[in-house]
């Protein structure tokens, strides 16, 4: 819910500023996908790519992991820490990640 | 929104300006030019990721005075016995294939007028957008007896990862059987709330094992326990039973160094290791310019940018903001502010729209002893009518109890955060 609710609003502030494009807005949404990605590299490694023995992340396909995170959000999978977290993202928030560490390549 | 278009414009057009005057091309090249100081868990951060996350566009030069990090996380399992210096120490030269000119210095003064950065070596370096990750600075005037070198020497902190942790193990293996090791916890806030507590537990841990008529003190200026409250009573109750004496509302008003006793309000306590947390401020270089203006002791920050609400283009992260309600002063913390900042640092250089909803978690893992660990986590999302991060309802939590499984994560994070900042 969140993600919908903040595009309109960026639109409604570069309107304000007076020289909206829609690039910019893409822009922000381009990055929307890694920004939040980087909250998962400190125990997941760069871009998923992990080191020890907490499961890497980057290249796994995308639905495969949407479903991992709902799964966790929604107390489906057992974990220690994982169900906690996954409960502070929205769907959109979960598409939007799952789409950027699908792409990033495992080593 | 604290950015118009305008001022996106006017930083994109400054940034063209410098790749237009880039013909001389030297080393660092002719990009925007961001100046971070502090090489920690945020500056060493945000170094990194706005050289991966504008593709090298953007010009970074780190400035650290050591020559190597060491972590604070962990650096309690130095003093507990199971970890040595060297398992926290990472080399910066990891950061070279990033393209990020380090340098080893310390900066002095900023000229925020000509956008200049001074350094103790001589050199100005200027920049468009400068970054102050410093961490801390104790502050010794709340501590009158411990204010000058001997003293620092003979009562130590060990809350800056370095020579200190090491030396407070070895006044830990000097003790003898039966003496009384206190520690003194300043009021909140302070760097990494769970830390001191973790501690008892690693002294305790060591205690157990080799020194069984010994105990800690812990004397906390606090009410009560700051962080993973039941978790630490549970240990302190159950494995350490006998080994840790907690006092909160137990301030400290003064220190004998000669006799290593700490003085309280009706009390003092005689220690055989004193082990002193002085009370905390934002380290020096953003105290300067109006930049601690909360309760003149921490920086307001715009937490879309990380800029300080008190000077442009100079953004802080880590221990020395101000943080915001529920969000702890912590390393992971620290990464994550970086980030944050480096995604909108590399926009507003491009002359595009900062990211509008930042969101990110945190996760701080307590080593109960060498092996067993429990963690806490948040996730915090930007709130745009009170313009601060939020707990996400329902998201974090404790773990219900310390595990192996949870100490096999805890190694595995440091390593990736490390990794994360510096590699």
């Amino acid at each position: 819910m969140r993600l919908q609710l903040l595009i309109p609003a960026a639109v409604a502030i570069a309107l304000a500023a007076g020289s909206a494009t829609v690039a910019v807005d893409a822009d922000t949404s381009a990055t929307t996908g890694r920004d939040i990605a980087a909250n998962c590299a400190n125990c997941h490694g760069t871009d998923g790519r992990s080191r020890g023995a907490i499961p890497a992340i980057a290249g796994q396909d995308k639905a495969y992991l949407v479903q991992q995170l709902k799964d966790f959000r929604d107390g489906k999978r057992p974990s220690t820490i994982m169900q906690q977290l996954a409960k502070g993202y929205t769907d959109e928030q979960i598409e939007a990640v799952a789409a950027y560490l699908a792409k990033q390549k495992p080593k | 929104m604290s950015y118009s278009r305008r001022e996106f414009l006017k930083a994109g057009s400054a940034s063209v300006a410098l790749v237009g005057l880039g013909g001389c091309a030297t080393m660092v090249g002719g990009g925007p030019k961001v100046v971070v100081i502090g090489g920690g868990y945020g500056g060493a951060t945000a170094a990194k990721y706005i050289r991966m996350w504008s593709d090298g566009k953007v010009d970074v030069t780190l400035i650290e005075r050591d020559g190597e990090f060491i972590s604070c996380p962990l650096s309690n399992l130095v003093i507990g016995g199971s970890k040595g210096l060297a398992d926290i120490t990472v080399p910066y030269g990891g950061l070279d294939k990033w393209g990020i000119r380090r340098v080893r210095d310390e900066a002095i003064a900023i000229d925020p007028a000509a956008r200049t950065v001074k350094l103790a070596g001589g050199t100005t370096l200027p920049y468009d957008r400068l970054i102050l990750s410093p961490g801390i600075d104790f502050i010794w005037e709340q501590v009158p007896s411990l204010n000058n070198a001997a003293a620092q020497a003979k009562v130590l902190h060990a809350w800056k990862a370095g020579p200190q942790t090491v030396a407070l193990r070895r006044q830990l293996e000097a003790m003898p059987d039966g003496g009384v090791f206190v520690m003194h916890i300043p009021k909140a806030p302070y760097r990494c709330p769970p830390g001191p507590y973790e501690r008892a537990c690693q002294v305790a841990y060591y205690l157990s094992a080799q020194k069984k008529k010994s105990k800690v003190v812990l004397l906390d200026a606090n009410e009560d326990v700051q962080s993973k409250k039941g978790l630490f009573m549970a240990a302190w109750n159950g494995r350490y039973k006998g080994y840790i004496e907690y006092r909160p509302n137990s301030a400290l008003v003064g220190v004998d160094v000669a006799t290593l006793t700490a003085k309280l309000d009706f009390d003092s306590v005689k220690a055989d290791v004193l082990n002193v947390i002085p009370p905390q401020h934002a380290g020096a270089i953003a105290r300067q310019l109006g930049m601690a203006n909360a309760n003149a002791r921490f920086c307001q920050v715009d937490f879309l940018t990380y800029e300080s609400t008190a000077q442009p283009r100079i953004h802080i992260l880590g221990d020395a903001i101000q943080t915001a309600p529920l969000m702890p002063k912590s390393g992971h913390m620290a990464n994550q502010h970086a980030k944050v900042c480096a995604s909108a640092i590399v926009a507003l250089l491009a002359g595009q729209e900062v990211n509008p909803s930042p969101l990110f978690a945190n996760t701080c893992y307590s080593y109960i002893d060498d092996k067993e660990v429990a963690h806490v986590a948040s996730v915090h999302a930007y709130d745009r009518e009170k313009k601060t991060m939020i707990v996400v309802p329902g998201s974090g939590g404790l773990s219900s109890a310390p595990t192996a499984q949870e100490g096999i994560y805890a190694d595995a994070w440091a390593r990736n955060i490390w990794a994360d900042m510096l590699m």
